[in-house]
């Protein structure tokens, strides 16, 4: 039985305890206005809704990176493999968005449950190192298996509309319901993420984070616990690809690219790890910066993404959001 | 006779040449008030590190209320009621000590690895707020920890052990690197730890060792010297020996 909320007779350590559970005012106010901002730009959805599967991925990073103190330089291995799964059944005739996502769940959870034993020894550098190696095997494999991925020619598919009738394509209302499409998708998970992390195995990530050692010594079993939380991370960022392949109808072997995982780590860094908004925050930024700058500067737009991370580190960002973040 | 809280039966660690445990043979009784004492190099956290399952040994085997452990991680030890502090303060710098305390006790009641149900079961807070209470941590139970005095964070290494429910808790050097101010804070924590939990006391300070144990032991290069009461042990000529030629060397 859990104690109501009723936030006048808690005690003040219950209401610590339970205060990530807490939704905030602020909170309530970003998720509406991202259905205000879709709704409002029509004609900028396709970009907005890059940003919400930008989020998504870097979400799913920060599970593993943010909370649970695990780096990782490959992540694009699993949103690749989310992609390719559900851009190959949709060339097959599967072309529901909902049974896209679904199934892309399955693949990358696997390869994360399978891959994740790789991590649990040696240090940060040796993390990197592997989980870059998972992500450029995986990418050769989509090129080598042209029978299935297409290969570098790319995959040809049509996503079949959403509920049957809620169109997801590149016309008219298209790019607005993918966006919104992605919103839910994005609402969705973020909101699980967030219970799991004002849960008891949420603390115990933030815990073997902290001190592993001596989360082995309260009794956490360290390993199981990564493995765990690696395989959602993994299952996050495949949703994240079938969710990019659904909505953009385009998936080329790029996915499984160095840069987007060096990227969506930089998206991640810029909104801060560790407490489930930086990446939708960093994602938003990355993308937007890109956007008004490439505009201007089609080549050399990378060059204000470098010196805004060197400002933001130079900075401080930890002090500009840490009210929000306990 | 009764079954020992805990028995070490001839350990054997080896580190290449250097023998750091010889044949150490000892058993702590329930509830025992024991401490470990022996100069600088004796093997103190090598022995620690056998019993507690960071290391594993060469030879011989650790029994917890007569179970042999020997083969279980140090996360499998704890589960079954052996729990430690350590010398160096080995805690969660971002979590508040509520969060560390909760931790440790959801680890306990095996429910660490539910992700759905939040945090702040009532029996849980009730827990907490008892542990920080008889810690004197109660002010600072939202602080994040790495903000806390170090005092604090001494007594908190305790608090943690002691939510795990321990049979047994071993405490490594509890009073290391606190100001002479604060020490009583940790001695009136140890005074009042449960009195069915067995613990062993690893410690250099003479006047916390006689405060507290009723039975020493003494470990020299790795291997037992001798066990007794404290008197025996203050009388015993061959301690004198250990301890005054090291105070001839210091």
């Amino acid at each position: 039985m859990i104690a109501p909320l009723d936030h006048r007779s808690m005690s003040p350590v219950l209401k610590h305890i339970r205060r990530r559970e807490r939704w905030g005012a602020i909170e309530i106010v970003f998720w509406l206005a991202l259905i205000g901002v879709i709704v409002a730009f029509p004609a900028r959805a396709a970009l907005i809704n890059e940003m919400l599967i930008a989020g998504l991925f870097a979400l799913s990073l920060d599970l593993i990176l943010g909370l649970t103190g695990v780096v990782s330089l490959g992540h694009a291995a699993f949103f690749g493999l989310g992609a390719y799964t559900a851009a190959i059944l949709a060339a097959n005739g599967w072309g529901d968005p909902l049974l896209g996502l679904a199934a892309a769940l399955a693949p990358a959870a696997l390869v994360g449950l399978l891959t994740a034993p790789l991590l649990l020894r040696g240090a940060d550098l040796a993390r990197l190192m592997v989980t870059m190696g998972v992500a450029l095997m995986l990418g050769e494999l989509a090129n080598k298996n042209e029978w299935l991925t297409g290969g570098a020619d790319g995959l040809n598919f049509t996503v079949a509309p959403l509920f049957g009738h809620v169109s997801l394509g590149s016309m008219g209302v298209g790019p607005r319901n993918a966006a919104l499409f992605s919103l839910v998708v994005l609402f969705i998970l973020f909101a699980f993420a967030r219970r799991l992390r004002a849960s008891p195995f949420g603390i115990s990530l933030e815990g073997l984070r902290e001190n592993r050692l001596r989360a082995g010594a309260l009794g956490v079993d360290t390993s199981r616990r990564i493995v765990a939380i690696y395989a959602l991370s993994a299952a996050y960022a495949g949703i994240a690809g079938a969710l990019s392949a659904e909505t953009t109808q385009i998936v080329s072997l790029d996915v499984f690219d160095f840069h987007r995982s060096a990227d969506v780590m930089l998206m991640l860094i810029i909104g801060g790890a560790g407490w489930l908004y930086g990446g939708i925050l960093g994602a938003a930024v990355f993308i937007g910066v890109r956007d008004v700058v490439s505009a201007w500067t089609p080549e050399y737009w990378e060059f204000f993404i470098g010196l805004m991370l060197v400002v933001l580190v130079l900075s401080g960002r930890e002090r500009l959001t840490a009210r929000f973040r306990r | 006779m009764t079954v020992p809280a805990l028995e070490a039966r001839g350990l054997i660690r080896r580190f290449g040449g250097l023998t750091a445990t010889d044949n150490v043979s000892f058993s702590l009784a329930p509830g025992a008030r024991q401490a470990l004492i022996g100069p600088n190099g004796a093997g103190k956290t090598t022995l620690i590190n056998l019993l507690t399952g960071v290391l594993k040994p060469s030879e011989g085997a650790v029994l917890l209320e007569g179970e042999d452990i020997t083969n279980l991680s140090a996360s499998a030890r704890v589960r079954r009621g052996l729990a430690r502090t350590f010398q160096i303060n080995q805690l969660f710098p971002d979590l508040s000590p509520t969060e560390s305390l909760g931790l440790a006790i959801s680890e306990r009641q095996g429910r660490g690895a539910d992700f759905w149900r939040p945090a702040g079961k009532p029996e849980v807070v009730a827990e907490i707020e008892d542990l920080l209470d008889r810690f004197g941590l109660t002010d600072v139970y939202d602080q994040p920890t790495r903000s806390l005095p170090y005092g604090k964070q001494r007594l908190l290494e305790i608090a943690l052990a002691l939510a795990c429910r321990p049979r047994v808790l071993l405490l490594d050097e509890p009073a290391a690197g606190v100001p002479e101010e604060e020490r009583h804070d940790i001695l009136a924590a140890l005074a009042q730890l449960p009195a069915d939990v067995a613990i062993l006391l690893i410690e250099h300070d003479m006047d916390l060792v006689f405060t507290f144990a009723t039975r020493l032991s003494v470990l020299v290069a790795g291997r037992l010297l001798c066990e007794g009461t404290p008197e025996e042990i203050a009388n015993d000529e061959r301690v004198k020996a250990v301890y005054l030629g090291e105070d001839a060397h210091g």
